[in-house]
């Protein structure tokens, strides 16, 4: 847990970070024509040691942003500072610096791996690629170390991806993604390919790094149950833009913005008594296109307590309450209670409320 | 509760590759009575989907084959019906919805052709009677502007429109019971809650049985009657839903349910993982399929596999060792 009265500099400074990307038109003569707008315009920190949950639906963003805060992508607007090197900048010596302080542990371990490469050159790469162990046998010494770590046999490391299952493979990547001695982890979607039983030891394993080498992590998922269990602190994005953020309890006991309160409802519990008395808020529609993106709130076409100006006002980022940050015109500091604790009026075209499940 | 509907008995399938035979599902037996929502939980691999699929001839074969099994619907047995008639079967009297909805649907054919064409062979309805069936079909699963939409092409739609189209070609039929083969799996949880909440719907109004094939359990708490888990071919466990989730009588059940934080609880130290790796299908296991994982795991377990007995009327588990007391039976 992270104490916020030490006063230390976050790790992760994000600030009205966009990327877009462009629409093209025509074979010879190429123009833009549109562009889509993944991220449009976001900002955060993340501080030392902390795990920053980044939680939305497909096509929201978080994916990107993500990859955008590598440098994987590169930004089109907007300032990410890392250890106190704006990513943006950095150029040479600063850049590799960026690139080993700061790693990825990819979804899909099937195709992150390279499937021609043994287990020693894929782990052992970073540490090729940095000069931090120049010598061969060194390097392989490092790796069985390393695999060892992440809960595999040191024997494997003649082996190809193909041998080794899913959940197995999820631990090559993160061994890779350590390799490197890192500060910042982007975790995008690491359980999400795997099963259940397999879920919580990868999870877990995330957590005993976390805590041996103090690492900090962006965890990107779609899943909430996990998300409330592994994170610090969470994030919601909706269509390129932050909905709300707040620490783990407070955002998932007081959630303020609409959004959030459909999203969470609408996650299963595994408990059929709990299950039938949850109310869920049911939301009309699917996610507009991030090429066109909804005037004012973006959220307003779905939104159960939409108003008429949240179709021409884009609604401000605010800190509602300490720590708590929200993007919605009708929430306002404390006075109102959570939406999804009270009844909601049914008014508004936008709304479909049902209870949940058979009464 | 109603009459039975469907009765399998012994259903084994085994597939034969390169590797050696794969032993997907060995001799499991379950009863689906009228109306009545069951849901298939296991992991990946588990058979959950073979054996369903295997009922209504959908599996190849070769390489897959139907090594033994009874399986009645109705007064016949399903894995006894040549193609022609398990046609006749599919579709009218056991309607099916999938994970992918885009695979199911034809990509090059509006909307209207393919919600009509069952509707003109089976009902014997001419060209503007079906389009007005479909319309009102299409209402019924909540596509907004459906009478528009019927001149779409599929990759018009989004996923959860999609499966909403599934769920509209399925009803037209009116089949006594529905096999969903994970249909929220591909979909956002806002869309699952969409879906799950439509087919409950659908469900109370045509009294229609429900098989549901999932590896969610979450899902699985707010809309099943009764609850089968399913480990390495094997069913492991069999319940009410809420003897399932109140009282987890087989360590598979326990570790699973274990194994899931919850989204309206703070979190509670560690999660439970279960050790070791998924089960290998080509060896068929001596004992207990779970045995090599299993934290309780006794001698005997290794050497004998459990018969699935009831612990009570609602309940059944296959497990030598008893949950409650501690003590091996």
């Amino acid at each position: 847990m992270i104490d916020d009265a030490n006063g230390a500099e976050p790790l992760v400074q994000v600030t009205n970070l966009k990327k877009h990307f462009p629409i093209k038109r025509g074979i010879v003569f190429q123009r833009t024509t549109g562009a889509v707008k993944a991220v449009d315009g976001i900002s955060f920190d993340i501080r030392r040691g902390e795990t920053l949950g980044l939680v939305g639906e497909s096509g929201c963003g978080k994916s990107t942003a993500g990859r955008t805060l590598l440098g994987l992508y590169p930004a089109t607007e907007g300032d990410i500072i890392i250890d106190g090197i704006n990513v943006r900048m950095a150029a040479g010596s600063q850049q590799l610096a960026i690139r080993r302080k700061a790693q990825m542990i990819f979804q899909d371990p099937f195709a992150s791996l390279n499937p021609r490469w043994t287990v020693n050159a894929i782990v052992g790469e970073p540490l090729r690629v940095h000069e931090l162990l120049p010598d061969k046998k060194a390097r392989a010494g490092r790796v069985k170390e390393l695999l060892e770590l992440v809960g595999l046999s040191g024997r494997y490391v003649n082996r190809f991806p193909h041998e080794f299952s899913g959940g197995q493979r999820q631990r090559i990547g993160i061994a890779r993604a350590l390799a490197s001695d890192p500060l910042f982890i982007v975790c995008d979607e690491p359980i999400s390919a795997l099963d259940v039983s397999i879920q919580a030891q990868v999870v877990n394993l995330l957590e005993d790094l976390q805590a041996q080498f103090n690492l900090t992590y962006l965890f990107i998922a779609h899943d909430l149950s996990m998300v409330r269990h592994i994170c610090d602190r969470v994030a919601v994005m909706y269509l390129g833009v932050m909905a709300e953020l707040a620490s783990r309890d407070e955002l998932y006991e007081n959630p303020l913005h609409p959004y959030t309160q459909a999203l969470l409802s609408a996650v299963p519990v595994p408990d059929p008594k709990v299950a039938r008395k949850r109310r869920r808020i049911i939301l009309t529609g699917d996610v507009p296109s991030p090429i066109n993106p909804p005037s004012g709130c973006r959220f307003h076409t779905r939104c159960p307590i939409a108003q008429p100006h949240c179709a021409e006002v884009v609604p401000a980022w605010r800190e509602i309450d300490p720590g708590h940050w929200v993007a919605c015109h009708e929430v306002e500091p404390k006075f109102v209670p959570s939406i999804a604790a009270q009844a909601i009026p049914l008014t508004g075209p936008a709304l479909a409320q049902s209870e949940a499940g058979r009464r | 509760m109603g009459n039975v509907l469907l009765d399998v008995e012994d259903l084994a399938v085994h597939f034969h590759t390169p590797e050696g035979t794969v032993y997907a599902v060995n001799g499991i037996s379950y009863q689906v009575h009228e109306g009545e929502a069951v849901a298939v939980v296991g992991e990946s691999g588990c058979g959950k989907s073979v054996s369903m699929m295997s009922l209504l001839g959908l599996i190849p074969i070769p390489p897959g084959e139907v090594v033994s099994g009874r399986a009645n619907f109705v007064g016949r047995d399903l894995l006894q019906l040549s193609e022609e008639e398990l046609e006749q079967v599919r579709g009218s009297e056991i309607g099916m919805i999938f994970q992918d909805p885009m695979t199911s649907l034809n990509p090059v054919l509006m909307l209207e052709r393919q919600l009509t064409e069952a509707l003109m062979k089976h009902y014997d309805m001419n060209q503007a009677q079906a389009r007005a069936r479909a319309i009102e079909l299409l209402e019924l699963v909540g596509m907004p502007d459906a009478a528009r939409r019927l001149d779409n092409y599929p990759h018009q739609f989004s996923g959860g429109m999609r499966q909403r189209v599934m769920i509209a070609m399925m009803l037209a039929c009116n089949p006594s019971l529905l096999i969903a083969d994970e249909p929220t799996t591909a979909l956002d949880v806002t869309i699952q809650a969409q879906i799950v909440e439509l087919v409950i719907r659908m469900r109370e109004k045509m009294g229609m049985a429900m098989i549901w094939i999932t590896h969610d359990l979450g899902v699985v708490a707010a809309m099943a009657d009764r609850v089968i888990v399913m480990y390495a071919g094997y069913i492991l466990e069999e319940a009410d839903v809420d003897d399932l989730y109140g009282d987890p009588r087989h360590p598979y059940t326990l570790a699973l349910l274990g194994a899931l934080p919850r989204v309206d609880q703070q979190r509670a130290g560690r999660l439970n993982s279960i050790p070791g790796a998924p089960p290998n299908l080509l060896v068929k296991p001596k004992g207990c399929p779970f045995a090599p994982r299993c934290p309780t795991a006794i001698e005997r377990c290794w050497a004998e596999k459990p018969p699935l007995v009831p612990v009570s009327p609602t309940h059944k588990v296959a497990c030598w060792y008893d949950a409650r007391t501690g003590e091996p039976l």
